[in-house]
């Protein structure tokens, strides 16, 4: 009972972030509508027992992706009246993308009718069941090279990333730390003995 | 006839289980808010000693005499709750408002999962250490939005550098704990602590001191605190993220950074000190004659006292944060590009080697991995 109260709760606040995300018209707004949309459906997960992901979701979405997409967007000078200019020219493209994700959706469900009646939701999980020994055995046994498979794009990405947008510019002064830390007092000031003179 | 006390842990545990977790919530916040109060007066006293000055020595509690300054936090309270309220003009009022309640919630609710006593905490999760990475990345959101919604300059180079600085430190923090991970081979924060059992020789300290190191420091740059505070660099952005606020937006930014202090001063207490767990242990066994001394019931405070418990935890608290107020009276704040490089270059790599590095020292069953 109470979970049901729960999932209706937070669906609707994911569906109306998702609205939210589509229909603001500043991008910071809808950025953030995004993050309370991975917020809710992490909490979606939780609900049927899959702590792991839900926990996971928020710190790589919410805790890594949006943040780096946020500081993005608020650099961004972004000019809505210029974007605002080609929205009715390209109207009836996404008018007719929209059709075919609602047809596609409703056939599904007609289809299949994925009722709680017909799925009988997720089955109860025996007690001491941890799901991060779970997914780790599975991971790390079965799936071993698929992962390491995804470690290695993942690292080239990373690389591949770097190298594009590095640019060594000529003439560009760079300090050189290893020198600056090596450097003495004794390299730099040098202290005289004076004799003192009198005043003239 | 029954104790009284028996009668009443009986109706306790009679009682529905949220309960207990509400009462635990709130003893444990009013705790936390306390310590908060009572350690930005620690600060400034203990920084003031280490200047050489006296700090704060004025408002005494209700007036008892050779109580000055222990009313110094409460006056502050009043002092920041009756200040005007500004908003900026243009500025963004919900997220404005929004933001100092962002950074607070993670540094409290991230409580929920530490282990303050032998074998309880308010909930023992399995992912008890995702969920505090989890949480402590969310902390990063209040002081963006911060530093956005005010519509001011000073406030959104702040919030960039901050939000810089916490990305790139929150990498190291994350490298750190799996080492702390492969240690304990467990993510429930109890059972890491359960691991370290023994003497400090087997702490995860040790064992671990570069990631102890790494995750010490990063911890100071995650909370934004000297030498690692260019987020609100007085002498170059103001006050950075948190210029335009007044009052209470104020306060509540200032407890969220305390607050985050003392998680994190918990957070390294419980992964690489022993969390609760005595220092003596293993040196006071069962049948010591500390135990059995003649007096009644000494013996068996003795006991309590130097045996496992929350005392231990609090005390470890208390020295990494004394730790954290040392760095701040002793060290200048570091140049930008200075935090970067040592955030980047110097911290993210030290941890992946001792990472490799253990992996091959439990390969070969070496010190802890002794199985």
């Amino acid at each position: 009972m109470l979970v049901t109260v729960l999932f209706y709760t937070f669906a609707t606040i994911l569906v109306a972030a998702g609205v939210g995300v589509i229909t603001s018209r500043n991008p910071v707004h809808a950025a953030l509508s995004l993050v309370l949309c991975f917020l809710t459906s992490a909490v979606l997960w939780m609900l049927i027992e899959a702590e792991f992901l839900a926990i996971v979701l928020v710190l790589v979405y919410v805790g890594a992706v949006m943040v780096l997409f946020l500081f993005v967007v608020m650099m961004l000078d972004i000019n809505v009246e210029e974007l605002k200019r080609g929205f009715t020219r390209y109207a009836w493209l996404g008018w007719l993308v929209t059709g075919i994700v609602i047809a596609e959706i409703v056939g599904v469900i007609v289809q299949r009718r994925l009722g709680l009646d017909v799925t009988r939701g997720a089955a109860p999980l025996p007690p001491g069941y941890s799901n991060a020994t779970e997914l780790g055995t599975a991971l790390f046994t079965r799936y071993a090279y698929a992962v390491e498979l995804a470690a290695m794009l993942l690292l080239v990405a990373i690389i591949a990333a770097i190298s594009l947008t590095l640019r060594r510019r000529r003439g560009l002064k760079l300090q050189d730390i290893s020198a600056q830390v090596a450097v003495r007092a004794g390299d730099r000031v040098r202290i005289v003995k004076m004799k003192s003179e009198p005043r003239p | 006839m029954t104790a009284p006390g028996s009668w009443l842990s009986a109706h306790w545990l009679a009682l529905p289980g949220f309960v207990h977790s509400t009462v635990f919530i709130l003893a444990l916040s009013i705790v936390l808010i306390l310590s908060v109060a009572y350690l930005t007066l620690w600060e400034r006293k203990l920084i003031g000693w280490m200047q050489m000055r006296r700090g704060p020595n004025r408002v005494r509690l209700f007036g008892i005499p050779h109580t000055e300054y222990i009313g110094q936090p409460f006056a502050d309270v009043v002092k920041l709750l009756i200040k005007e309220i500004i908003t900026p003009a243009r500025s963004n009022r919900v997220l404005f408002r929004l933001a100092p309640a962002i950074t607070l919630i993670p540094a409290f609710a991230a409580w929920a999962v530490i282990p303050i006593a032998p074998g309880f905490a308010i909930a023992d999760v399995n992912a008890g250490l995702i969920y505090l990475l989890a949480l402590t990345s969310v902390g990063v959101y209040g002081v963006i939005l911060a530093g956005w919604a005010s519509n001011s300059k000073y406030a959104f180079l702040g919030a960039m550098r901050s939000a810089a600085q916490i990305v790139a430190y929150e990498i190291a923090m994350g490298f750190a704990l799996v080492g702390v991970l492969m240690a304990a081979g467990s993510l429930n924060l109890g059972v890491i602590v359960e691991h370290q059992r023994g003497a400090p020789f087997h702490w995860n300290m040790v064992w671990l001191f570069p990631l102890f190191m790494v995750y010490f420091i990063s911890g100071v740059a995650e909370t934004n605190r000297a030498p690692f505070d260019v987020a609100e660099g007085e002498s170059e952005i103001v006050a950075g993220f948190h210029v335009e606020y007044s009052g209470m937006g104020f306060a509540l930014f200032f407890l969220a950074e305390y607050a985050n202090m003392i998680l994190i001063a918990a957070l390294t207490a419980i992964f690489f000190l022993g969390g609760w767990l005595s220092p003596l242990d293993g040196y006071l066994s069962a049948d010591s004659a500390l135990r059995h001394l003649p007096v009644p019931y000494l013996g068996k405070a003795v006991g309590l006292v130097l045996g496992d418990g929350t005392h231990w935890l609090a005390l470890k608290i208390f020295a990494l944060l004394c730790v954290f107020l040392w760095l701040r009276a002793t060290f200048p704040r570091y140049r930008y590009d200075q935090i970067m490089r040592l955030g980047w270059k110097v911290l993210i790599p030290i941890t992946i080697v001792w990472i490799a590095v253990e992996g091959v020292l439990a390969w070969f069953h070496v010190g802890p991995w002794r199985a």
